[in-house]
């Protein structure tokens, strides 16, 4: 398989800092990739680097057959950019949207005109067609915006927290679109930090954290590399008193988080039956998942 | 700093969907900005022509008014970019981030920032055009050589658009503006002879005076809409395009670094 998206060793800092420190990423044709870390895990600085938008301190990378950040231009010719903010033109229709937005791909005005109802089609927008911008709903723009990311055809495309500050029906549909996109072979690359959007839709998935990516998988691989298979969740007032003194011994590794207890274990039988002895706690048994896998490697404390 | 900062601009014919996008945006609420083209400077030259010129003898052998007409013309383009260039580019950068929009595209920041001092040169081309249809109205020019004030108005256009550009790199908020217009373009109003000659300033402010390119604009026009020929003109025109081409420059290289970030 080609890569699609190759970087190798890239370096950025800004001052003392450093965002992005050593980063190794291969993304292949077709695939949709989750790029998953905390705020200022450096998620957007990398996009902004594959881009070619800021030029990297030291690595090498490659977008589609380019050089980037030299032959950057061509790459972005076959690139569609979701950004994180919208930037929408307020002025302008829906339809006037995507027309401005093509020309700046060099598309002729009359092949935008032939795609346009295709693209408001796909962003369930055609009867939005003539509505202003500030007259959308949240889960509208987005939609705008994932069509207007569309608009060039493009072969990859970069999600920057496509989902953050939408309704679950308006999440369900931004999903659904997006699998239809890998359904026809695009490739996507998302950042986000909902791991039940990566979880659903992410073929393979990079969690990453202080400029570093520190582990790599599909969403399977990533469960099974780093975390006991089940977990039990233990809360109430005393959780906390209880897990000092009893869950050493019935749980491989146990962390607590204010009046809850989450215990890995490899089998949840003996933790179970110590449980039924005390019934002032209350507690939940599930099979472990990614956010378990990001909690672990990336720390339970607040990022800001 | 960062040595790419400073590399020599690259120019592409891809600022031309940015100036299109603009058009656009303008031919939604023209009717407002026509009017207020056009009214500005009816209201300048009639209330200041009238009130100030009845109490004035002749100016350099013309009527006060058509010695304001001149000043008022350089006036009006120089605003004209110079609003365009501080607040309605730093929504485009900053407020909408229209520009992020745009640099996701095969667009570079060299083309955006080329498509804002174009786009402002042409608001100004615009309101320039205006008043020379009022002075016209009001019979204060008669020579064919008053045309030339179309392509002068293109010029001091990219001359104040990137001296303002350069403002708007630096600009945390709307609020920085002001002291560009306090400390820069009023003063430059009353300094460079809109409202009346260079030769009534202390020798101190005339010298000051001669280096602003309000007052090498003003020169130009002034003869131009008299019908002569203006004296020293290569040099008043070398003076604006070396105003426009390093005003752009540095505004080009203040905008790499503050995007980089």
């Amino acid at each position: 398989m080609n890569a699609v998206l190759s970087a190798r060793n890239l370096r950025k800092s800004y001052g003392d800092q450093v965002v992005v420190d050593g980063l190794n990423l291969s993304i292949q044709r077709g695939e949709c990739f989750g790029l998953l870390g905390p705020n200022g895990a450096g998620k957007t600085t990398t996009l902004r680097l594959l881009l070619g938008l800021i030029t990297p301190d030291a690595g090498e990378l490659s977008l589609l057959d380019h050089n980037v950040p030299h032959q950057a231009r061509a790459a972005r010719l076959r690139v569609g950019v979701v950004p994180q903010i919208d930037n929408l033109d307020p002025d302008f229709t829906v339809a006037e949207n995507l027309q401005v937005y093509g020309r700046y791909f060099g598309i002729s005005d009359a092949d935008i005109e032939a795609r346009l109802p295709e693209l408001l089609e796909f962003a369930n927008l055609t009867h939005k067609r003539d509505a202003k911008v500030p007259t959308l709903s949240g889960g509208m723009k987005r939609r705008l915006t994932l069509a207007r990311a569309l608009v060039n055809d493009p072969e990859v495309i970069f999600l920057d927290e496509p989902t953050t500050g939408l309704d679950p029906q308006a999440r369900h549909l931004i999903w659904q679109r997006l699998r239809e996109l890998t359904a026809r072979g695009k490739t996507l690359l998302l950042t986000t930090h909902f791991m039940d959007e990566a979880e659903r839709l992410c073929h393979r998935l990079a969690v990453m954290d202080n400029g570093r990516i520190i582990s790599t998988g599909s969403p399977r691989e990533l469960i099974a590399q780093n975390i006991e298979p089940q977990v039990v969740e233990v809360f109430g007032e005393h959780a906390a008193a209880w897990a000092q003194n009893h869950a050493a011994r019935h749980a491989q590794r146990f962390e607590v988080s204010g009046e809850s207890v989450f215990c890995y274990v490899d089998n949840a039988q003996p933790l179970l039956l110590e449980l039924q002895l005390h019934p002032e706690l209350r507690f939940l048994h599930r099979p472990a998942n990614l956010e378990d896998v990001f909690l672990k490697l990336t720390g339970r404390e607040m990022r800001e | 700093m960062n040595s790419r900062d400073f590399a020599f601009p690259q120019f592409s014919r891809r600022f031309i969907p940015i100036w299109r996008r603009n058009f656009m945006v303008w031919k939604k609420m023209a009717g407002s900005v026509i009017l207020g083209n056009l009214a500005d400077p009816v209201i300048y030259m009639l209330g200041m022509g009238y009130g100030m010129g009845g109490m004035l003898p002749e100016i350099d052998g013309m009527s006060y008014m058509a010695f304001l007409s001149a000043g008022i013309v350089c006036y009006s383009t120089m605003n004209s970019a110079s609003f365009e260039a501080l607040y309605s580019t730093f929504a485009r950068m900053y407020e909408q981030r229209t520009w992020d929009a745009i640099l996701n595209t095969p667009i570079t920041l060299d083309d955006v920032v080329f498509s804002e001092v174009v786009w402002a040169a042409s608001k100004s081309l615009l309101s320039g055009l205006a008043v020379l249809l009022v002075i016209w109205l009001l019979g204060l020019s008669h020579s064919p050589l008053a045309l030339w004030i179309i392509p002068l108005a293109l010029l001091v256009g990219l001359c104040f658009a990137s001296m303002g550009l350069i403002v708007t790199a630096l600009a945390p908020g709307y609020d920085f503006f002001m002291y560009y217009f306090t400390l820069v373009i009023t003063p430059m109003v009353l300094l460079c002879g809109v409202f009346f000659p260079v030769t009534q300033l202390p020798p101190l402010w005339q010298n000051v005076s001669s280096v602003l390119p309000l007052t090498h604009a003003i020169d130009l026009a002034r003869p131009l809409l008299s019908g002569l020929i203006p004296a020293h003109f290569i040099f008043h025109i070398a003076v604006l395009s070396g105003y426009a081409l390093i005003g752009f420059y540095v505004a080009l290289v203040l905008f790499r670094r503050r995007l980089s970030q």
